[in-house]
């Protein structure tokens, strides 16, 4: 940007404020996600302005509800997990211009094959070493067969992704129900239990706690994949792939790359990611898991992979911030008798103003970025259903 | 964000339409001896007809009945399984032999097999009744029941259509029916006191506005502001749940309207009295009925009227159309508000016609699964309807089985396989399978005016 922003030539500017001014402009249209939160948050102000209630006790109630107390801290770190693994998920698919709906099935498929092998003879008497490992591990290969379909069916007869994983979203969840409630045959079913739940998972499988808190190694686990996704992407030829696939087919064509194994193995990976969101919530949760454990999950991780621009660092934060809006909606309605439903509203309309972009930036007077693909997504991904 | 000029990705990577002399010729370049896309299809129908031999040598001989209808008159069927069985295996392999032949059997090969397919609905039942500790059962309620639970996935299907025909992919319709419903059942609670009377259908009304102006939002992003339509549909399906929720705990359950009356039956004058089936078929619920007269008006207003024709030309090639002096814009937006209403109308089928009552996320995906009918028809609205039908009747069906407590193996059926067969059944679809489902060719592409 090498033009002077306005304001920037007001007379007896110093140098300081005009480099200030300078670095504001620059930054701008990376903040966009910063400016839709903002946004959203106002505009969910005025909802509890309508219901009758006073906004900022609100918002301060939600607040020290999510990251009032250590514990709570803990609470919300422990429940942004599974969304920053999940939007993982969502965002390596991104890079390729893949659309992944299907992590909320994908996370479920992993969850359910961890909860058989951790609940199974392979796992009894191992070591916490050897069991995490397994169970994780476990999550990721159902994940990855699970993900690995709509990639093949994409590769090889053009069958749209959204459409495909949505059935297979569909399929998990129907079949999570069979094999967790059946009682004749026995299949994952805990025969203790009075509800339909899974038999839990060996305790030696299951994630060890933080400091006695609420947090589990399950988020260590996510930051390192993080820092795994980034280098992937960053630091591979398979990344440099990937995101060459993503930004233009024919170009990676031309170039010699594979397209076709390209979906597939962006697919594959994606659904391993999903996968070990499941695994990870699993053996951090209780243990076991009913058919609606992890609804959502999977949904709410394709809005935070926006929020994030589907940067594998930004997500952490987006995570966090989705989860902190959940855990403290609570705290909010019993301070501020504002029902906890509204965190829901906030968390649609950060979608809507991130997607629509060109509102904030008229909201907020920003420029339309030029040049920088790290500022936009890049991708379009509705090119057209089937073909 | 010029993606006019360029051909969309996907199609670039699975071409249209494959000649298959071309594909022989370039399977055998690659030294492989693959099979047609039919071939595959004849290969798995000619095992499941072997399968279905041995089925038919297990299942128990004892004949089943089948009702069509209430009263003395009405018509029955003794129906010999094991027989009936093997007639339908004899179908699957000669259509599985045919298609393997595709050569010289063309398009008779296309012909049977979707014959085959059809008869899988009555393979099922019979399947069902012979393995059912009963010997009769009627078919009309399994006919008007199917009909009936469809209805939610019929309209958003609908819905769907009308957005995509224009060039917008909808996958928002779940939260714009979830709004209908929740927005719908408001207005009962809070003006009708949960009363039957004019504020119920005042309701209904509303339920299609809140409808139409969810669509509006998701014109605005997808249309003017040129956003991802699925991004924007993420966005709408959000927002819905949102807004319910918080209406639901804010605003309905403090009215203590708890379970409210519903819609009430309807009888078509004439046609009701039929006997037999009449009673069954010809009255019910008003969306239920209104659903066959929303579908007629769709097929006419599409492809009968001049402006069902610009919303087609709109959603094919919008650059040709603005030539022609069609207001791209202006069209995109009317065909997704209208699409919006009948989801709200589809919406209102949850809260205000079945259940009288609205729980969080009662649409439960139904939104999802009529996207699969619209594309499972092909885009076209008798075939969505066709589409809705399947999976109103595999979960009527699912019901049913569950009923007569169907064993096999000493285990019950679980409704859940039924539940799923339509999932897969699109999935095999989309595929390519039975021939190929072609989009609107512009859906998806923000529509940029030349300047």
């Amino acid at each position: 940007m090498s033009q002077a922003p306005p304001g920037s030539d007001r007379q007896g500017g110093s140098a300081k404020l005009r480099d200030a001014v300078e670095g504001y402009f620059r930054l701008a249209p990376v903040l966009v996600p910063v400016y839709a939160v903002l946004a959203a948050t106002l505009l969910g102000g005025l909802v509890i302005l309508a219901a009758g209630r006073n906004p900022i006790v609100a918002y301060s109630a939600l607040s020290s509800g999510a990251f009032g107390s250590p514990q709570a801290v803990a609470t919300t770190l422990a429940r942004s997990t599974p969304y920053i693994i999940a939007a993982l998920a969502v965002a390596f698919g991104f890079k390729a211009g893949l659309f992944n709906i299907g992590a909320e099935g994908q996370l479920l498929v992993g969850a359910l094959v961890g909860a058989w092998v951790g609940a199974g003879p392979a796992v009894a008497g191992l070591p916490g070493v050897l069991a995490i490992p397994v169970v994780l591990l476990a999550g990721v290969l159902g994940g990855l067969v699970y993900g690995a379909i709509p990639g093949a069916l994409k590769a090889r007869t053009g069958a749209h992704e959204v459409i495909v994983t949505i059935m297979l979203n569909n399929i998990a969840v129907r079949m999570a129900e069979w094999l967790i409630s059946s009682t004749q045959p026995l299949l994952l079913r805990n025969p203790d239990a009075s509800q339909a739940v899974t038999t839990p998972i060996a305790d030696a499988a299951r994630l060890p706690s933080v400091g006695g808190t609420a947090l589990d190694l399950g988020f260590v686990v996510a930051l390192a994949l993080c820092a795994l996704v980034w280098f992937v992407l960053q630091r591979t030829t398979f990344g440099f792939e990937i995101r060459t696939v993503g930004a233009n087919p024919h170009a990676a064509r031309y170039a010699g790359m594979s397209v076709q194994r390209t979906v597939i193995a962006v697919m594959a990976a994606s659904g391993a990611l999903a996968g070990v969101a499941g695994s990870t919530a699993l053996a951090g949760g209780s243990g076991a898991i009913t058919a609606g454990s992890f609804t959502n999950i999977g949904f709410d991780s394709i809005a935070i992979a926006l929020l994030a621009r589907a940067n594998p660092f930004a997500v952490i934060p987006a995570a966090i911030l989705w989860a902190s809006l959940l855990v403290g909606a609570p705290n909010m309605q019993l301070q501020a008798g504002v029902s906890s439903d509204l965190v829901r509203i906030v968390q649609g309309l950060i979608i809507v103003f991130v997607a629509a972009d060109a509102i904030v930036r008229y909201l907020f007077r920003i420029r339309a970025p030029r040049d920088r693909d790290d500022v936009t997504t890049g991708a379009v991904f509705a090119k057209g259903w089937g073909v | 964000m010029a993606t006019e000029t360029q051909p969309p990705a996907d199609r670039q990577l699975a071409p249209r339409r494959k000649d298959p002399d071309v594909e022989r010729a370039v399977s055998r370049q690659r030294g492989l001896t693959r099979l047609s896309r039919l071939q595959t299809l004849g290969v798995a129908f000619g095992l499941f007809g072997l399968w279905l031999l041995r089925v038919a040598g297990v299942l128990p001989g004892d004949d089943v009945t089948f009702a069509i209808g209430l009263g003395d008159g009405a018509p029955e069927f003794p129906v010999d399984p094991p027989n009936a069985v093997l007639g339908i295996a004899v179908v699957f392999l000669v259509a599985g032999v045919l298609a393997l032949a595709e050569r010289w059997t063309k398009r008779y090969a296309a012909v049977f097999l979707v014959v085959a397919a059809a008869l899988f609905a009555p393979l099922l039942l019979i399947c069902a009744m012979a393995l059912s500790d009963r010997g009769e059962t009627n078919l009309l309620p399994l006919v008007t029941e199917s009909l009936r639970l469809g209805t939610p996935i019929a309209l958003g299907a609908l819905a769907g259509l009308w957005c995509e025909r224009s060039g917008v992919v909808n996958i928002g319709i779940e939260g714009m029916m979830l709004t209908g419903a929740g927005i719908g059942f408001m207005v009962y609670a809070v003006a009708g006191a949960g009363q039957e009377g004019p504020w119920l259908y005042l309701a209904v009304v509303a339920a299609a506005a809140v409808g139409g102006l969810m669509a509006a939002v998701h014109a605005a992003l997808s249309v003017t502001f040129r956003t991802d339509q699925i991004v924007s549909g993420v966005a709408i399906n959000l927002l819905a749940i949102g807004i319910t929720s918080f209406v639901r705990r804010q605003v309905i359950l403090p009215s203590d309207v708890r379970s409210a009356a519903t819609l009430p039956d309807i009888d078509l004058p004439g046609l009701s009295s039929i006997p037999v089936v009449g009673e069954q078929l010809f009255s019910g619920k008003p969306i239920f009925l209104s659903m066959f007269l929303i579908f007629l008006l769709t097929q006419i207003t599409l492809f009968r009227t001049a402006w069902g024709l610009r919303v087609r030309a709109v959603g094919e090639n919008p650059h040709a159309a603005e030539t022609l002096g069609i207001d791209v814009i202006r069209t995109r937006y009317q065909a997704v508000i209208l699409g919006g209403v009948i989801a709200g109308l589809a919406g209102a089928w949850f809260s205000l016609e079945t259940t009288g009552s609205f729980d969080n996320m009662m649409t439960n995906g139904k939104g999802f699964i009529a996207l699969a009918a619209l594309i499972f028809g092909k885009w076209r609205p008798w075939g969505a309807f066709g589409g809705a039908m399947l999976f109103g009747f595999s979960e009527a069906l699912g019901s049913r089985i569950q009923l007569l407590s169907v064993e096999v193996g000493g285990f019950p059926v679980p409704s859940q396989f039924l539940q799923v067969l339509p999932f897969v059944v699109t999935i095999v679809v989309l595929a390519g399978a039975i021939g190929r489902a072609i989009p609107p060719a512009a859906v998806g592409v923000p529509y940029e005016r030349p300047s």
